[in-house]
């Protein structure tokens, strides 16, 4: 991305002059009516309208998904029915681990766990969709650009569950000296998508995947060399070469799902005030949540 | 349906006279009148069609002389392959000008103003949502020509749609369009027997079909719907899909990094990428189009089925190839088949202004002009000129008079200006000198006489009319 941030705040409509004069004229359209007009399923195609291919994402979750949740990382879920069954939700969480595995598991929690199995749409930065090979495979396997308008769509219209991590890139390329201490928290804009959409927000706090791959140093120079976001030092990058990726250590996993958040008030995203509260509130319980798991672990392997 | 008297500009365009056809099916449309600077392509009825220049400078006066009450925009150039870009800009900026000038000023009769765009207005960039919503503006400058026009003809449009709050503008951006008859770079690329994409990505696809275009600019003319409107079949694809629905290989042999220079041989072998594609084929682009549709317009095809019906297209069109000849553009033939008195016309019109009414009125037009000349020169006609036609049939409504030989000026004075205006173009220079006269010195109603004085001055000029 160009200027290499991503924010969930939706930018304030330019002028479009033409726009509003046609909103002035014509009655204006109520939110049912979009969602009611919204493109039917084709049932023939592999693809949804979002790029995301069930046979890919199947297979990947048979395989390496399944491998790293069952036996690798052995990961432990609790407050899974703090997520909703039905109904738009913004699921927000902590962020760590190179090539972060925390996604990846949040997801296949969600389908093993839940008494309902639902779909979880992630959200990455714009720099996959340009990235050759990763803008193939991204969408295919449920990632979608965090772009205001996306997380709308998917929260309000399509009413689905969307995992968003507001630390972003911060989270990932932070060492492992600073593991478990939360970044900042992007500038709000995911609390204002949330409240814009009228869905409630769940913390998710996740332990292991700091020990999972940890990030000894950042290499800027290589950085700008190959066009990645970051290019970090792990026990197995760039040693073993590309593959080294996915050279996870066995850490054990810990996902904890909080108690929903639900906004009150009309048009609560209006208030910036509010916004910033929330999410300072939102970052806070998180964090004290990860303080609070991070003691109670008594090994980093066996959990 | 308020519109009535309408003005396509772009006539020749494959739109533009498909949109010319689907109007004359309309009974209440009177008046359809197309301008281009080329031949029409396909068979007009009863449109009829004005020569001018790509930068339509002098599309005022026919909007005036038709009192055209609704305009239709089919002209813009979307597609860098099918012109130079000098020409394009040319008609995009400057014609788009002109024709909002021509539309706009206090005494306009202009009402309604459909303008077609394009989603190229949005771009196609790393950080785009996934759906493009009419209210977004690209985040981004344009990056190509083709681009940088659409933007500037879209702000020419949004400028005179705040000046002219009275008239009501509707501005269409359509995403790709397929189908068997329309020729656009994305056609070219999917008819090759194996699709090359860009190593790496897989961008996303929206289709409109072109029945679907055409329905689009009909649904605008038909209802007040002022506003932008993306234009886009239901669903997204993503490339290697339409590849597979179309059962084609592609191949990824453009490079990710160099696209442009990697072009260059392929453009050796017949193959021109316009620049715009470059940043579809790369990421793609996805449409909004909920918007359209909360109006009432139904699509009669989703992106996928545009994409089945575009591969029949190309699975038959070898096998028909050459069959059906192109039509082709004959301004005497027209004329012939449109004026005269001997081409026997089908079941007679119960209109005021069924094509029998419209050649009696031109009789008695002609047969004043003939009069009128009779009295400014000395030299006295014992007959006019105009050969008597066919005995006068029984009238199907008392509306205009049996045109009797004597002198019908009465009949002159009860005709309506559009009425005359209309038939005007039928006739030449003496005829309208006198009628121009007989105009100035009696009634003297503006329209009639500029469209007069324009008339003649252009015969004068021996512009081709």
């Amino acid at each position: 991305m160009a200027n290499g941030r991503t924010s969930l705040r939706l930018p304030e409509p330019p002028s479009v002059r033409l726009a509003r004069l046609a909103l002035e004229r014509l009655p204006a359209t109520r939110d049912d009516d979009l969602r009611r007009l919204l493109p039917g399923v084709e049932p023939e195609r592999r693809l949804d309208d979002w790029g995301r291919s069930e046979r890919i994402e199947g297979l990947m979750d048979r395989t390496l998904y399944e491998f790293f949740y069952r036996y690798w990382f052995r990961c432990e879920v609790e407050g899974i029915e703090n997520v909703p069954a039905s109904g738009g939700a913004l699921l927000v969480s902590n962020h760590s681990g190179a090539l972060p595995p925390d996604a990846a598991m949040i997801a296949k929690a969600l389908r093993e766990e839940h008494p309902r199995p639902r779909e979880l749409n992630i959200t990455v930065e714009h720099f996959f969709k340009g990235f050759p090979g990763f803008s193939m495979l991204i969408p295919k396997i449920g990632c979608v650009a965090a772009h205001p308008a996306n997380v709308q769509r998917l929260l309000h219209d399509e009413e689905k569950l969307v995992l968003v991590f507001p630390e972003g890139r911060k989270g990932t390329e932070k060492l492992y000296r600073n593991r478990y201490r939360l970044r900042r928290f992007g500038r709000g804009g995911f609390v204002e998508a949330a409240m814009r959409a009228g869905v409630p927000v769940v913390p998710v706090c996740v332990v292991g995947a700091e020990e999972a791959m940890p990030v000894f140093a950042q290499m800027g120079a290589l950085q700008r060399l190959t066009g990645l976001l970051y290019f970090p030092i792990t026990p197995t990058f760039p040693h073993l070469g590309p593959l080294g990726m996915l050279g996870y250590l066995p850490a054990k996993f810990k996902i904890r799902f909080l108690e929903p958040i639900h906004f009150e008030g009309d048009n609560p995203h209006e208030d910036k005030a509010q916004v910033q509260t929330w999410a300072h509130e939102i970052r806070a319980r998180i964090q004290d949540n990860l303080y609070e798991m991070v003691a109670r672990r008594r090994s980093v392997w066996f959990g | 349906m308020n519109s009535k008297r309408i003005l396509i500009t772009g006539l020749s365009t494959y739109w533009g006279g498909r949109l010319a056809q689907a109007l004359e099916e309309r009974d209440e449309v009177e008046a359809i009148v197309g301008v281009d600077s080329e031949d029409p392509r396909v068979e007009l009825e009863r449109a009829e069609f004005v020569r001018v220049g790509t930068q339509h400078a002098l599309l005022r006066r026919i909007v005036e002389a038709a009192s055209i009450d609704t305009v239709v925009d089919s002209r813009l150039v979307v597609d860098s392959a099918t012109t130079s870009p000098k020409l394009a800009h040319e008609n995009n900026v400057i014609g788009t000008m002109n024709i909002l000038a021509a539309c706009s000023g206090p005494s306009s009769t202009v009402r309604k103003l459909v303008f077609k765009s394009s989603s190229h207005y949005y771009g196609c960039e790393q950080d785009d949502p996934a759906f493009f919503t009419e209210s977004m503006v690209r985040p981004h400058a344009p990056r190509t020509p083709i681009e940088r026009d659409i933007l500037e003809a879209e702000a020419a449009v949004a400028e005179f749609a705040e000046k002219n709050p009275e008239t009501s503008v509707s501005l269409l951006r359509f995403s790709n369009v397929l189908g068997p008859d329309v020729r656009t770079s994305h056609t070219t690329l999917f008819s090759l027997p194996v699709v090359p994409m860009i190593l790496g990505f897989d961008p996303r696809y929206m289709f409109v079909h072109e029945d679907d275009v055409v329905s689009a600019l009909e649904h605008m003319v038909a209802h007040d719907l002022p506003g932008i409107y993306n234009v886009a079949g239901d669903g997204v694809l993503a490339f290697t899909e339409v590849c597979g629905l179309l059962g084609k290989t592609y191949a990824p042999i453009l490079p990710p990094w160099g696209t442009g220079l990697a072009l260059a041989p392929l453009r050796r072998l017949g193959l021109r990428v316009p620049p715009e594609m470059l940043g579809q084929l790369r990421f793609g682009r996805g449409l909004d189009n909920r918007k359209l549709k909360a109006t009432g317009f139904e699509y009669r095809h989703t992106s996928r089925e545009t994409v089945l019906r575009f591969g029949e297209h190309l699975r038959l069109h070898p096998v028909v190839r050459g069959v059906r000849e192109p039509y082709r553009y004959e301004r005497e033939v027209e004329e012939f088949l449109r004026w005269s008195p001997s081409v026997r016309r089908g079941a007679e019109g119960l209109e005021p202004l069924s094509p029998h009414q419209f050649t009696e009125l031109e009789r008695l037009l002609r047969a004043y002009a003939d009069r009128a000349g009779v009295e400014e020169p000395p030299v006295p006609e014992p007959r006019p000129p105009v050969p008597e036609p066919e005995p006068p049939e029984p009238e199907p409504v008392a509306a205009e008079p049996e045109p009797p030989p004597g002198p019908p000026v009465a009949e002159y004075d009860d005709l309506e200006a559009e009425e005359i205006l209309s038939l005007l173009s039928s006739l030449d220079a003496p005829d309208l000198d006198a009628i121009l006269g007989y105009e100035r010195a009696h009634r003297a109603r503006p329209t009639v006489v500029r469209a007069l004085e324009g008339l003649l001055a252009r015969q004068r000029a021996g512009a081709p009319r």
